[in-house]
Parts: C-alpha cells; sequence; structure tokens
C-alpha cells in the first residue's frame, strides 16, 4: 500500500483541481467502497430492518446486524449487542447523560469529573446533569502541551467522583489522553468512565475491552463512513441497568395503554427506523480501515506532521499547540499567526484550494485555558501528502503578508 | 475582486490604522456586537447631539474584515443624522446581501463600498455585517438627543 494508491479511492482526489483537504479532524472523506455499500443497501436490501416478516425485511435486517457485528470486532467489543447505533458522538454522550442516572446515583456532594480540553459534545451534556443532580463539576487540567499528569488524575478523580468523561483523542492537541490511567482511577471509585473516541477510531486501533472504559462514543464521519451514523458501545450490564433515551418505534417489547416493556440492549436504545444505510457504510469502512492497516495510516500521518511541523515552525510569527512530538498529534496540528485572526488565515488558504478548520473548535473551555480567543487547525489523514504540505506551507508563509504585517 | 487584493487595497488598513479605535470617554451609547462562532467581538460607542451622530469610536477584536469594517463604518456615519446612519446600514446590508449591485448607489459608503466583494464570499458575511447590525439596533433604539 502506498498513498498515491489509498488516494484513488477517494472521489475528491482524482479530480484534477482536488483542494488540499487539511480537515479531517471535521469530518474524512469517503472512499468509493463506502459509498457503494450504502447505495447496495438501498438498491438490493431495502425495507425497514427488525420489522417486515418477509424475505427482503429480513435481508435488510441481516445487513443491519452484520454492520453490528463488524464495528464490534473493529473496536474489540466481545459482544455485537454492546453496539448502540446512533447518530454521531454527540447523540451517543447525550444518550448516556440522559440515561446514566437510572443506572448509577449521582447527587449531591458528588462529582463529575471531565478534562477542560473536552469538545462541547463531551461537556455540555454533564453540565446540564450536574445542575440536574446536584453534582459538582470538576475539570482535569493539561499542561501547556495537553498532557493530563498523574497527579491531576489522582487530585480530581476521588471517592466523591460518580462519573468521568474524556476525549481518548483532543480534538484540539490532538494529544491522546491518559485515559487507561484515568479509567483504572475511576474504577478504583466505583465511577463510571465515558470516553469519547470521535477522534480516535480512525487514527489508531482502539479495544475497548483492554481499556475497561464502561462507555466509548465515536462517529462514522471521522472515519470514512457516512454521516449521520454514531456508535455508543457500553458493558452489558451496563446498557442492561440504563433507560433508554428515546421511546417509540422497535424499541418495546410489550405495551399496554399505560405501560410498557422494553426491548433488549441494543434495541431499546435504537427508537424508531434505523440508519440501517449508515451502518452499512460504517460497517465498510471499518473493514477498508483495517484492510489498509493501522500501521501504514499511523506511518503515514506520522511522516506528514513531522514534515509539517518542520516546515511550520520556520514561519515568522506562527505558533504551534501541542506537543513537539509529531507522534503525539495524532494528524492534527493547532496554531495561530501573530496578529492574524484564524478567520482571515482560514479566508486566505482557501483562496489557494486549502481547506483547514479556524475558530473555537467547539471547545470554547479550552480555548479560555490556553488564554487564546480561537485557533487556526489543520488536519491530516493517511491520504494527503508531502505535496499538499508544501502547497499548505507556501500559503501559510504568505498570510502576514496578505494581512499587510 | 480576489480575496487578497481585497486585503492589500483597503482591509489591511483600516485593519492595522483603525482611525476610529480608542476608548470613548462618556459615549451616549455603549452597545456590543458578537459573532458567537468565530469570537468576532465588538463594543461600539456614539455620541449623538440633536439626533447627530457626533463622535463614535469601537473596541474589540475579531477577524480583520470584521475589525476594518467597522473602521469603514464609522467614518461612514459621523455627522449624519440618526435616520441617514439607518439608511446608510440598509444600503451596505442590501450590498452584501447582493440585492444592490449598482455602483452609483454603493458610492455613498465611501470605502465600505469595496467590500461588496463579500457578497461572493459567504463565509465572510457576517464579518461584514457586525458592526452595521449593531449600528442598526443602537439607532433603532428609542435614545433621546
Amino acid at each position: 500500500m502506498n498513498t498515491m494508491d489509498f488516494r484513488k479511492d477517494f472521489a475528491l482526489f482524482r479530480s484534477s483541481n482536488a483542494p488540499v483537504y487539511f480537515d479531517n479532524s471535521a469530518t474524512t472523506q469517503r472512499p468509493d467502497c463506502v459509498i457503494e455499500a450504502v447505495a447496495d443497501f438501498y438498491r438490493n436490501s431495502n425495507a425497514n430492518p427488525l420489522r417486515g416478516l418477509y424475505d427482503l425485511a429480513l435481508k435488510a435486517t441481516e445487513k443491519y446486524e452484520d454492520a453490528r457485528k463488524t464495528v464490534a470486532s473493529f473496536i474489540g467489543a466481545k459482544n455485537p449487542s454492546q453496539i448502540v447505533f446512533t447518530r454521531n458522538t454527540t447523540e451517543s454522550l447525550n444518550l448516556v447523560s440522559e440515561s446514566i442516572s437510572s443506572a448509577v446515583k449521582i447527587g449531591e456532594g458528588d462529582d463529575i469529573v471531565v478534562t477542560v480540553s473536552e469538545h462541547h459534545s463531551n461537556l455540555l451534556p454533564w453540565q446540564r446533569l450536574a445542575k440536574r443532580t446536584g453534582a459538582k463539576l470538576v475539570f482535569m487540567e493539561p499542561d501547556m502541551t495537553g498532557l493530563i499528569s498523574d497527579e491531576e488524575i489522582r487530585s480530581k478523580i476521588t471517592e466523591r467522583t460518580k462519573l468521568v468523561a474524556a476525549a481518548h483523542v483532543s480534538n484540539v492537541w490532538g494529544r491522546v489522553n491518559p485515559i487507561e490511567k484515568i479509567i483504572k482511577r475511576a474504577h478504583s471509585f466505583g465511577a463510571v468512565a465515558v470516553i469519547d473516541g470521535a477522534q480516535a477510531v480512525a487514527h489508531m486501533k482502539v479495544d475497548v475491552s483492554s481499556l475497561d472504559c464502561d462507555l466509548y462514543a465515536f462517529s462514522g464521519h471521522k472515519m470514512l463512513a457516512p454521516m449521520g451514523i454514531g456508535v455508543l458501545y457500553g458493558k452489558a450490564e451496563l446498557l442492561e441497568r440504563m433507560e433508554p433515551f428515546m421511546l417509540g418505534g422497535e424499541m418495546i417489547e410489550y405495551v399496554t395503554r399505560e405501560d410498557a416493556t422494553y426491548a433488549e440492549v441494543p434495541h431499546k436504545f435504537e427508537a424508531g427506523t434505523v440508519n440501517a444505510g449508515g451502518a452499512a457504510g460504517l460497517a465498510r469502512a471499518c473493514a477498508y480501515i483495517s484492510d489498509t492497516g493501522f500501521d501504514f495510516i499511523r506511518t503515514q500521518e506520522t511522516e506528514l506532521t513531522s514534515y509539517l511541523i518542520g516546515k511550520m515552525n520556520s514561519i515568522r510569527g506562527i505558533e504551534l499547540y501541542g506537543s513537539k512530538d509529531p507522534d503525539e498529534h495524532n494528524g492534527i496540528i493547532s496554531f495561530n499567526i501573530k496578529d492574524c485572526h484564524p478567520h482571515d488565515v482560514a479566508s486566505i488558504l482557501n483562496e489557494d484550494g486549502i481547506c483547514v478548520r479556524a475558530g473555537h473548535h467547539c471547545a470554547q473551555p479550552l480555548m479560555q485555558f490556553m488564554g487564546i480567543g480561537s485557533c487556526v487547525r489543520a488536519s491530516v489523514y493517511a491520504y494527503n501528502t508531502l505535496e499538499e504540505a508544501d502547497r499548505f506551507v507556501k500559503c501559510l508563509k504568505n498570510v502576514r503578508k496578505v494581512l499587510g504585517y | 475582486m480576489e480575496l487578497k487584493d481585497l486585503y492589500r487595497e483597503i482591509v489591511n488598513d483600516h485593519n492595522i490604522n483603525p482611525v476610529h479605535k480608542y476608548e470613548m470617554d462618556m459615549p451616549d451609547i455603549v452597545l456590543r456586537g458578537v459573532n458567537p462562532s468565530c469570537g468576532d467581538d465588538i463594543n461600539l460607542m456614539v455620541k449623538i447631539k440633536d439626533g447627530i451622530i457626533t463622535e463614535a469610536s469601537y473596541m474589540g477584536c475579531g477577524c480583520a474584515i470584521s475589525q476594518a469594517s467597522v473602521d469603514m463604518m464609522l467614518d461612514n456615519v459621523t455627522g449624519l443624522t440618526k435616520e441617514e446612519a439607518l439608511a446608510r446600514a440598509d444600503i451596505f446590508l442590501g450590498m452584501i446581501e447582493g440585492k444592490i449591485i449598482d455602483d452609483k448607489e454603493l458610492e455613498v459608503l465611501d470605502d465600505a463600498m469595496y467590500l461588496k466583494e463579500i457578497s461572493h464570499m459567504p463565509a465572510r458575511v457576517k464579518c461584514a455585517v457586525l458592526g452595521w447590525r449593531t449600528l442598526k439596533k443602537i439607532l433603532s433604539e428609542d435614545i433621546p438627543g
């Protein structure tokens, strides 16, 4: 496998005037086989899954449940029933925050612990849960390279802690959080550990069983799969105890006028007609990533990140955030250029066909912690090339001049 | 006009050497305008005497387009009556929405008319209109003077 072979699978990169797509942390591109898998479901297996008694509906159900098996094996879940399909990471995390109280008693005097670098989707649900229950929201703070120390974990996760929520990889620093230590510490006090894996699953082999996390959330669209399909993994006994988040069709066992009993896990969390086409696409993406291999993906990303960091460091007035070690970035490089607002930088890069993200990256408390209003984020994936990196750096060098400095 | 030329020819000067960026002594009205998604954040300060804007300034931070646009706006509306300034705001907003395209009609905006190109840059529209939106809010309120 080489990058050029890999790139050929993506329609965007086959076009002659393809942009430099460096916004992979926001969403990746999708290979033909994933788009084809979605189309194939709707062309050849389309009926409402889990309902009909006829062959076509059974085929649809089979596709959907096969996707669950593929995803389970992709992240090392012991049983496919531990995979709940959702829309995305945000929905998965909201599901947990809305349902967890039925399984874990949280109240006054208890702590909910998060990190200050969380994406808003792994912060706002816990803010609300804390307000509703009277629990206190406690923040673990990293150093200025994004690293959370052992001491920070020890001092913030205590016997008061009932739930800990942390990103596997920060969407701004790109750094892997010490989630094994966080999970272990949480468990030592009987607290539940929720991991936001949105920025991890496309970049490294994730094994939820060996991580021993209680819940793990991620999105399909950040790992080459369609938008609108996401996953919540959970430990079986916890999912059993959690009440459903949404009520409606196909999540019930028996319904009377006054009452209902719910279906088994995972179906009790999947009310309404499911996104079976998306699930088929996600399963194909898992297989595609497995075939490509994390060794290849990681090597490419690290080479690109290392090259970019080296070149970017020579640009006048630039400040790069996070670790000095390219391997600690997972393809994410956040930065600012002195005197230049990130939106101006992104607009100028756009003029040269370069796609980056600029703003607060849905992590305003982190921006405040870093003492900045916003920043620019370039995020690469294994299909990006050194030539693209050169185009990016060349344009970046010119930004201060364009803005009159 | 390309974005880079727009910066070079008009935006950079107002952004780097703004005339109206200062803290005003005893303003009659102060109003904050924010683009939450971009972090553009300004405080407009105006003095109004006999219905006329006698002095206008701003403080704040944000992208070059948002800041330069405010400076150009304040150049443009100082000395106008509230009604005249409101009419200018409508012309500017009409220009950015792509509804007013005749340069003759836009000439009254002075430098601000060069931001016409922003109407083709949807991602930057809210940067350009932040100041004018905030000014409109100030002037639409029933304020004595």
